[in-house]
């Protein structure tokens, strides 16, 4: 075999459970190839020792017919998840040398199906950014280039880290954490292939909170049915958090494959500005008439507070970030900065001020803000409320449709410098994802094309509540009739 | 937004900032607060503000499931004595 870092997961299941490769072998060629690409700033720590360990564990369990779905395949961790006794920073300053005594429920059911850890990648400091430019360990370099030029490209946030080396092939899966679209862009922004399951659907304990009523764990992952596998591994109801919901984990793999014939695909009309890119408008119309060709009805229909969504989420998640990361004191755990003679109140203030990176404070000053006395009502209540507008939006939507197709990200991914300066205009990065975490509903992106520049771009199906089978579904069928074939590696 | 209240804001928030940073803040926050504002076009009469769509919130058994752990609970601790955390002085 040529190189065993190529293979998809299942492939890789596969000559795994057939013995053609062993859990080790296969290690060992992912840490080989993450060698060879350090430059990329993916990884902020690299667990090889741990991996080969859990890839032994793996060929005895294999040896023994005890294999879980995920059984010798090695991923990578985002920073956000805590793992037991290794560093866990969510990459920012103030979690400096913190090692979690605990372990997260997403990394704890993937390990227990099987998962081999090649160590924690790097994100946006606390998953508030788009383009993983605000990480206390520096920015990732996407493995993409662009036609035009040799800048460095970014590959998208916050999941930068999962999603360049996910499309690097420097592991086999990555996991993420998607609060405003921090799996599907930098999914988009890489050609591969992310997704934000339904709120309650992956436990949030042990995953470091930025904004809780938003926040869901997800794979990045190189085809979708590796997609389908790794949800299927770490989903599933968790007394431990109060939001996930007790509901069985569907066998999401076999959703791959059945025919879309008769479905009903909605295009939200709202979607489509003037200012869209036209090349995002053809490749949106491509992905259309796939699915038409496919035997799926293509309707359009209106989700009239789309508009509304990106103020709406600059309110809400600053102002459950600015509660959750309270919690950053300088008392129990993480970085304390403090002079001789400092009052308790001086530390909080040092602490947190040299602790936290300009992106968030500036979350966290907008949090404070729009829930400070006189301003509640004005912003977070108002804010509320058009959140419940456009969860009906979709509920409407959802009568006369299946399943909604829209482009993933308004543009291809962009060169570090070139980073808006305007956080509003940064903030638009999200404008066709945040909709859908402020509704909880599920949401997949996929690549489906390359940019007149040689940059892949994404698309995405959104779905019903608790309706991931049908973004599998109908997203098999998308790839299929997309053939993304190209890839990063130069 | 003026410096008056970015500074009100950072001193309820617990953040010290530098004398650029709340000239920063004041510009950048000002203008993310105007584009927000255009929410309050939006007819929101008899729209119930609870966010109850992910269903009832679940509550356990008031009682103790954890415990015996004192030396992973201070093991990340910045400052420890007695089996304590420590911080600055609060009383004098």
């Amino acid at each position: 075999m040529a190189d065993l870092t190529e293979l998809s997961i299942a492939a890789a299941r596969e000559e795994l459970k057939t013995k053609r490769i062993s859990a080790v072998q296969l290690t060992r060629a992912y840490l080989e190839r993450m060698a060879a690409h350090k430059d990329l700033n993916a990884y902020i720590i690299e667990t090889p020792e741990t991996a080969l360990a859990q890839a032994k564990i793996s060929d005895e369990k294999i040896a023994s017919g005890k294999a879980g779905i995920m059984e010798g395949i090695p991923i990578a961790v985002k920073d956000l998840f805590c793992t037991r006794n290794v560093l866990s920073t969510a990459c920012s300053r103030i979690l400096a040398g913190f090692k979690p005594p605990y372990e997260s429920t997403v990394t704890t059911n993937i390990f227990g199906a099987g998962a081999v850890m090649l160590g924690k990648t790097n994100m946006d400091e606390f998953a508030m950014g788009s383009a993983n430019l605000n990480s206390f360990y520096g920015p990732v370099k996407s493995p993409w280039k662009r036609k035009k030029d040799d800048k460095i490209l970014t590959p998208g946030g916050s999941s930068g880290g999962s999603a360049a080396a996910m499309a690097a092939r420097i592991c086999a899966g990555a996991l993420g954490s998607d609060t405003g679209g921090s799996i599907r862009q930098p999914a988009s922004f890489t050609g591969t292939v992310g997704i934000k399951p339904s709120y309650g659907r992956c436990s949030r304990y042990g995953m470091i909170a930025f904004a809780s009523s938003l926040d869901q764990a997800g794979p990045i992952a190189g085809t979708v049915r590796d997609a389908a596998i790794m949800l299927e591994a770490i989903s599933g109801f968790d007394e431990r958090d109060s939001t996930s919901a007790p509901k069985e984990t569907p066998k999401f793999e076999l959703a791959l494959g059945q025919d879309i014939k008769g479905l009903k695909v909605g295009i939200p009309k709202e979607y489509l500005s003037d200012k869209l890119d036209p090349e995002i408008k053809k490749l949106w119309e491509d992905g259309a008439d796939w699915l038409k060709k496919s035997g799926a009805e293509i309707i359009d229909i209106s989700l009239p507070h789309s508009k509304y969504a990106l103020p709406v989420y600059y309110i809400i998640a600053p102002a459950e970030a600015s509660s959750n990361l309270a919690r950053y004191d300088g008392v129990r755990y993480g970085l304390r900065i403090a002079e001789q003679g400092d009052s308790l109140d001086q530390m909080y203030m040092k602490t947190r001020g040299q602790g936290f990176g300009p992106e968030v404070k500036r979350r966290i000053m907008m949090g404070t803000y729009v829930l400070s006395a006189g301003y509640y009502d004005a912003y977070y209540r108002q804010a509320q409320r058009v959140r419940k507008l456009i969860i009906r939006d979709f509920d409407e939507g959802f009568k006369k449709v299946d399943v909604i197709l829209t482009p993933t990200t308004p543009s291809a991914a962009f060169a570090l410098d070139e980073k808006p300066t305007d956080p509003v205009e940064m903030y638009l990065n999200d404008i066709f994802t945040v909709p859908v975490n402020l509704a909880g509903i599920p949401a997949i992106s996929l690549p489906a094309g390359l940019s007149k520049d040689g940059l892949p771009l994404g698309l995405q199906l959104i779905g019903r509540m608790w309706d991931e089978e049908m973004l599998f579904r109908v997203g098999g069928a998308l790839e299929e009739a997309a053939g993304f074939k190209a890839g990063a590696r130069d | 937004m003026d410096e008056t209240t970015v500074r009100k804001i950072a001193k309820l928030a617990r953040l010290q900032l530098q004398d650029d940073e709340v000239a920063h803040f004041a510009t950048e926050l000002g203008g993310i607060i105007k584009w927000i504002e255009q929410l309050s076009e939006v007819d929101t009469k008899g729209v119930d503000d609870v966010a109850d769509w992910a269903g009832p919130v679940r509550f356990r058994v008031d009682e103790v499931t954890d415990g015996d752990c004192r030396e992973a609970v201070l093991a990340n601790a910045p400052a420890v004595e007695f089996d304590c955390f420590v911080v600055p002085k609060v009383i004098e």
